[in-house]
């Protein structure tokens, strides 16, 4: 055994690299790899896709757009509901040799409440990660762009479970570290971030959005440097672990995240490139800080 | 009936090329895969990308795989010769047709589901458009000798049709090669002749829900090997869904093959980008 394993929030991991929310679907991918996918499974913990209380269908097609170095999509959370989640999702994920962290997303605190106390009385659940990039349809505001908001939230589901609780941060917040100054106060036990950047796309014939949704999410290297920025900055202002992710596609790219603050890196849009990118990254990450090397930086001038 | 999928290892690989052979507008890139299995089903995909230089063409693209059903697969003393056709249409396509002979190539797959064995009593018809001949070629090979209707845009894009033996028959937009004419007619013909058949069809969306109509029409059986924009193609995604009859299923993982009678268009947005 190796001394890649690391503890986050009291669970146990065997390495420090977990996938982004809604960037993998191992039931889906199980489909497609078999139990080879069981067997050299890519990351160290897994991370839901989001889910809501109600089932959704997700956003009418196109639903993405290559862009330099990245992505645009427009997914729109499809997902089978809390009862279907908790019916036919959750007995496959447990199968996982990982620990499970369960995403999900409410459209107003009471909502929130009720997915949390669901999904956190379930011994397959290690961990829960609230998503908090959507509008609050008591007060249209996001969630997770408003210190008060996000506040109000985590106070309102800390009380419906003792796991520990990861608060999802959006980019588009005026201020993320506020944010996460917040969540730390009522009581988060981590905080997770980049989620993905606002964008759109338009099409190159009609000059209308490609998107079926018109806008959506940037992620991939494109965002790689804004998002460890506020990775960092996050890190400074909390005192509870910081999972970082945003376009992380190597090993360097992990070890910049942890050097930056963050205690765990979550790997997203590279494991559409390589369904065992996760794998990859922890081995080149492993190799790094083995070694004690510390290469030079490919480029030290602007 | 167990669905045809061939599953694929859990991770990107290094093929490498033996051969880029010129089909008029097309290209026949060919690739040994040696650490994947040796029998994926006809209709299945790759993810295909090159492991140098994938990225920095025009707006810095591509960054993402692109989706390819396998046209031919044969079994050689060092793995599994595969191969694609490529039209060059943008940053991915055209770095891939520039790939030569001892290049790597990287790839994910096979994936999705193939075909399935046509409805009892019928003969099976395969219907191509374009570049969406490619997976009907290794679909042929395992029927006894189908009729094969093709359509292009041009004599140049028709050259591919030698890749089907002597038999296709072969109609063009501007009726450079065969008549001036829709491959729908073609098919329109052999239902007329014989009505107990399943199609497979496989080629732009406009060609495809023609397709669909006419063998809704009909009542006959129709299998769509159907494109949609990936990023991932094993279901991670979550972009490449279509509209079905019961709600959007995921293309790379339900499909590329989707029968006919579950759709209500085949004009997927998207599509054909």
């Amino acid at each position: 055994m190796s001394d890649r394993s690391i503890e986050l929030c009291g669970v146990a991991l065997r390495g420090p690299v977990l996938n982004g929310s809604g960037t993998f679907d191992a039931i889906a991918a199980r489909r497609a790899f078999g139990d080879a996918l069981i067997e050299r499974f890519p990351f160290d913990a897994f991370v839901s896709k989001t889910i809501t209380l109600a089932p959704r269908q997700g956003n009418p097609p196109p639903r993405l757009w290559e862009t330099p170095a990245g992505l645009i999509n427009s997914i729109g959370l499809p997902n089978k509901g809390l009862d279907g989640f908790l019916g036919s999702d959750l007995p496959e994920l447990a199968r996982l040799p990982v620990p499970l962290i369960v995403s999900v997303m409410g459209f107003s605190r009471d909502e929130l409440a009720i997915l949390v106390a669901a999904v956190g009385q379930r011994d397959e659940v290690a961990m829960l990660e609230l998503n908090v990039s959507c509008p609050n349809v008591e007060t249209g505001l996001v969630m997770g762009a408003d210190p008060g908001e996000t506040a109000l939230a985590v106070e309102r589901v800390r009380t419906e479970t003792e796991k520990p609780i990861v608060v999802k941060l959006t980019p588009n917040a005026a201020d993320p570290a506020a944010i996460a100054v917040a969540a730390q106060a009522a009581g988060a036990n981590a905080v997770s971030l980049v989620n993905t950047l606002k964008g759109m796309a338009l099409d190159p014939e009609t000059r209308e959005p490609w998107l079926g949704g018109r806008s959506g999410g940037v992620s991939g290297p494109a965002i790689r440097a804004i998002a460890l920025q506020q990775v960092a900055a996050v890190a400074r202002r909390i005192d509870i672990p910081v999972i970082g992710m945003g376009g992380i596609a190597t090993g360097r790219d992990a070890a910049d995240f942890l050097a930056a603050g963050a205690s765990a890196v979550a790997v997203g849009t590279e494991s559409f490139r390589d369904p065992a990118a996760g794998r990859r990254i922890a081995a080149e990450l492993a190799g790094l800080s083995l070694t004690g090397e510390r290469p030079a930086p490919a480029s030290t001038s602007i | 009936m167990s669905e045809p999928r061939t599953l694929a290892p859990p991770e990107r690989r290094v093929a490498v090329v033996s051969g880029l052979e010129r089909l008029g507008a097309y290209d026949l890139i060919t690739a040994v895969d040696t650490f994947g299995p040796t029998d994926p089903r006809p209709g299945q995909f790759y993810m295909l990308a090159s492991p140098s230089r994938w990225g920095g063409g025009p707006d810095e693209r591509p960054y993402l795989p692109r989706a390819f059903s396998y046209a031919r697969a044969r079994v050689e003393s060092d793995g599994l010769a595969l191969s694609f056709l490529l039209a060059a249409v943008g940053p991915g396509t055209a770095r891939l047709s520039e790939l030569v002979a001892d290049d790597g190539l990287a790839l994910v797959g096979p994936l999705g589901v193939g075909f399935r064995p046509p409805a009892e009593g019928t003969r099976p018809l395969l219907v191509g458009g374009g570049i969406g001949a490619a997976p009907l070629l290794c679909w042929q090979e395992e029927l006894d000798d189908p009729p094969v209707l093709l359509g292009f845009r041009s004599a140049s894009h028709a050259q591919a049709a030698a890749l089907f033996g002597p038999d296709p028959q072969v109609v063009t937009d501007d009726g450079s090669v065969g008549r001036q004419a829709f491959v729908t007619e073609l098919l329109a013909a052999e239902l007329d002749a014989d009505p107990l058949a399943t199609v497979y069809a496989c080629g732009p969306p406009q060609m495809l829900e023609a397709v669909r109509v006419l063998c809704a029409e009909r009542e006959v059986s129709a299998q769509l090997a159907m494109e949609s924009g990936m990023a991932c193609g094993f279901g991670a995604c979550f972009g490449c869904v279509v509209p079905t009859r019961d709600g959007y299923v995921r293309l790379c993982v339900d499909g590329p093959v989707l029968d006919a009678a579950v759709l209500e268009t085949a004009l997927v947005p998207g599509a054909g980008h």
